[in-house]
């Protein structure tokens, strides 16, 4: 739904109904070069979304499509329903981007940053000072916003870039890989920044990270990237459910010949192997435990470690962009048509 | 007595509405950001008042009485002076900041915003007209310390430093185009290198009538030559308008080409490539 121009500052607030973002068979080449082949997307107004891949799997190629500093090659996408190619003045005025690397001038003071991305949005003096006051109380700046950018630890200017993000009141807020390279006290503090802006002020969330746990606490809904293609996406739960209810993880000496007597097993859903791990998904894992530890038994598989937990993005990962890829892009597409 | 007025700095219902900034406000902005870089990088504006000050001293200090004994020129610190302001101001210009800007992706989140822009350049501009006002009355003051005397008076110093800053601003635009082109602090660098053609082959050290064949040839094509007649002529002579005519012109067409060159850098930098 397009977002009516008198209504804009009213639109960022909407949690319920609405499309943020979407996709229609976006693809981006650069030359020979496939980055984004193609990717259908439909984030809805109030959403935190999570695009997980690992590096060079099209996330950034993807989110600077959307941010309007990329035209596509094919396909459309819109943002808060404007055209990102054709109506890109638009896009810009609903969007705030953080880049990967922090993109800061460190010859500026964290004030001054911030104070001339306000001006650049048309914010008059007034404003540009009563929205630094809003941003700093929910973006920790610390001691050091009248020091310049240059001086900042890393996480800080993570903070910052992102406070530049936000000042001039976004709908839809863009994080390419928004804690790539921080220390985890650092990272937690982003997530809850984040998650600060869902919540309360009910902003869109568009996020890329190669970090699962990040994919897992943040975002409503995830999409699993890879070589350009979104080969899985749902909610967390959704996609740690379809390996099952609960993994359990055996470490052997021979992984193979303990693959084999575990698919035999009844109740047993899926086997995969990752080194000498084998990852035994099953809907109820505390019932298979005892089956599964004496089918190894007979098997004569010397056994370093059995453990029963819940599954994990990771788990999902692996079952998509393994060895079953072809499955999970064909699940995909049954689902996306 | 009752405070009626909500205190709107955290007020949710007081959110602010994005919108275009307006051209003007926006290369106002570019600018400002640069010109305060300017005092925050005295590694990059030193040397540039270092070079005219040592070519001036030692260009004066070993050519003056064999110049001024020639009968070709009476007054060589005179002589030199428009020599000097050019070297001040010639090649100086944010580029290489600009290429930090394009390297670091803060130029990216400039594209991310609604700003018009040629505002992108046009600020920069700015700020490099207020140093190369600066660092020309450096080199001008420098030279009335030295005795030397404006036959055009007043008005005439102002028009020496105007004329000098305009020069050093159409020559920025090569190093703009070079720097959105490539994106490349190197190639950047290399600009300098444009500098030695216009600045030596050219009535440099001599009027050009003294200077000897192909050089002579060379320097009447050159720019920079008209450049410092029309200078010389504020100093030596008084408002020759023949040559403070030829000067404007030089620049002028200096500075279409390079502001083409640049703008049209601007553009592909800009498109959705």
């Amino acid at each position: 739904m397009p977002c009516p121009v008198t209504a804009r500052s009213y639109c960022g607030l909407m949690t319920t109904s609405g499309v943020a973002i979407e996709a229609v068979g976006l693809q981006r080449t650069f030359g020979d070069k496939v980055a984004v082949a193609d990717v259908d997307l439909s984030v809805a107004s109030g959403e935190i979304y999570g695009f997980l891949g690992p590096n060079g799997a099209g996330k950034s190629t993807c989110v600077r499509m959307l941010a309007t500093l990329l035209a596509p090659t094919g396909g459309q996408a819109s943002v808060m329903g404007f055209d990102v190619a054709t109506q890109a003045a638009d896009v810009r005025l609903r969007i705030g981007l953080a880049l990967q690397e922090a993109a800061l001038d460190d010859k500026q003071t964290g004030r001054e940053l911030l104070a001339l991305q306000g001006r650049l949005y048309g914010l008059t003096k007034e404003e540009i000072t009563r929205r630094i006051a809003q941003v700093t109380s929910f973006i920790d700046l610390g001691q050091a916003f009248d020091d310049r950018l240059g001086t900042y630890s890393g996480g800080m200017k993570r903070r910052v870039d992102l406070a530049a993000a936000l000042m001039h009141n976004p709908q839809v807020l863009f994080l390419d890989e928004p804690t790539t390279g921080l220390d985890p006290i650092s990272r937690t503090k982003v997530w809850e920044e984040v998650r600060y802006l869902n919540e309360e002020l009910g902003m869109t969330v568009f996020l890329t990270t190669q970090y699962l746990e990040e994919a897992d606490q943040l975002a409503d809904r995830v999409g699993i990237i890879n070589h350009g293609v979104v080969v899985a996406e749902g909610t967390p739960e959704a996609l740690k459910r379809e390996i099952g209810n609960d993994v359990i993880i055996a470490r052997v000496k021979n992984p193979e010949r303990a693959a084999e007597a575990l698919r035999a097993v009844p109740g047993v859903s899926s086997v995969d192997i990752g080194g000498s791990d084998i990852t035994v998904g099953s809907a109820n894992g505390a019932a298979l435990i005892s089956p599964v530890a004496v089918a190894l038994a007979e098997a004569n598989v010397q056994v370093e470690l059995l453990s029963l937990r819940v599954p994990t993005l990771d788990d999902v990962f692996v079952s998509v962009t393994g060895e079953r890829i072809a499955d999970a892009a064909q699940s995909t597409e049954n689902g996306t048509n | 007595m009752t405070a009626v007025s909500p205190d709107v700095s955290t007020d949710r219902g007081a959110a602010v509405t994005a919108r275009p900034g307006g051209f003007f406000r926006d290369v106002l902005s570019v600018a400002g950001r640069a010109v305060r870089a300017l005092p925050r990088e005295p590694e990059a504006i030193i040397p540039a008042l270092l070079i005219p000050v040592f070519f001036f001293f030692v260009n004066t200090g070993s050519l003056t009485d064999l110049a001024e004994s020639s009968g070709a020129i009476t007054d060589f610190k005179a002589f030199q002076l428009p020599v000097s302001i050019v070297f001040a101001v010639t090649g100086i210009s944010r580029a290489a900041a600009l290429v930090t800007d394009i390297q670091g992706g803060y130029f990216d989140r400039l594209l991310v915003t609604p700003i018009k822009r040629p505002a992108l350049l046009l600020g920069l501009m700015v700020a490099d007209f207020v140093l190369v006002i600066l660092l020309g009355s450096v080199v001008t003051v420098m030279g009335l310390l030295l005795g030397i005397r404006f036959e055009t008076g007043i008005l005439g110093i102002i028009a020496f430093l105007v004329i000098g800053a305009l020069w050093g601003l159409a020559f920025a635009g090569f190093s703009y185009a070079i720097a959105l082109k490539t994106g490349n602090p190197a190639a950047v660098n290399s600009a300098f290198l444009l500098f030695f053609p216009f600045a030596f082959i050219s009535s440099t050290f001599l009027p050009v009538e003294q200077l000897s064949g192909w050089m002579q040839s060379a320097a009447r094509v050159n720019p920079v030559t008209y450049l410092f007649e029309g200078l010389r002529a504020l100093i030596l002579e008084g408002w020759v308008w023949s040559s403070i005519g030829k000067a404007l012109l030089a620049i002028a067409i200096m500075g279409f080409v390079s502001f083409s060159l640049a703008f049209a850098a601007l553009k592909g930098r800009v498109a959705q490539r």
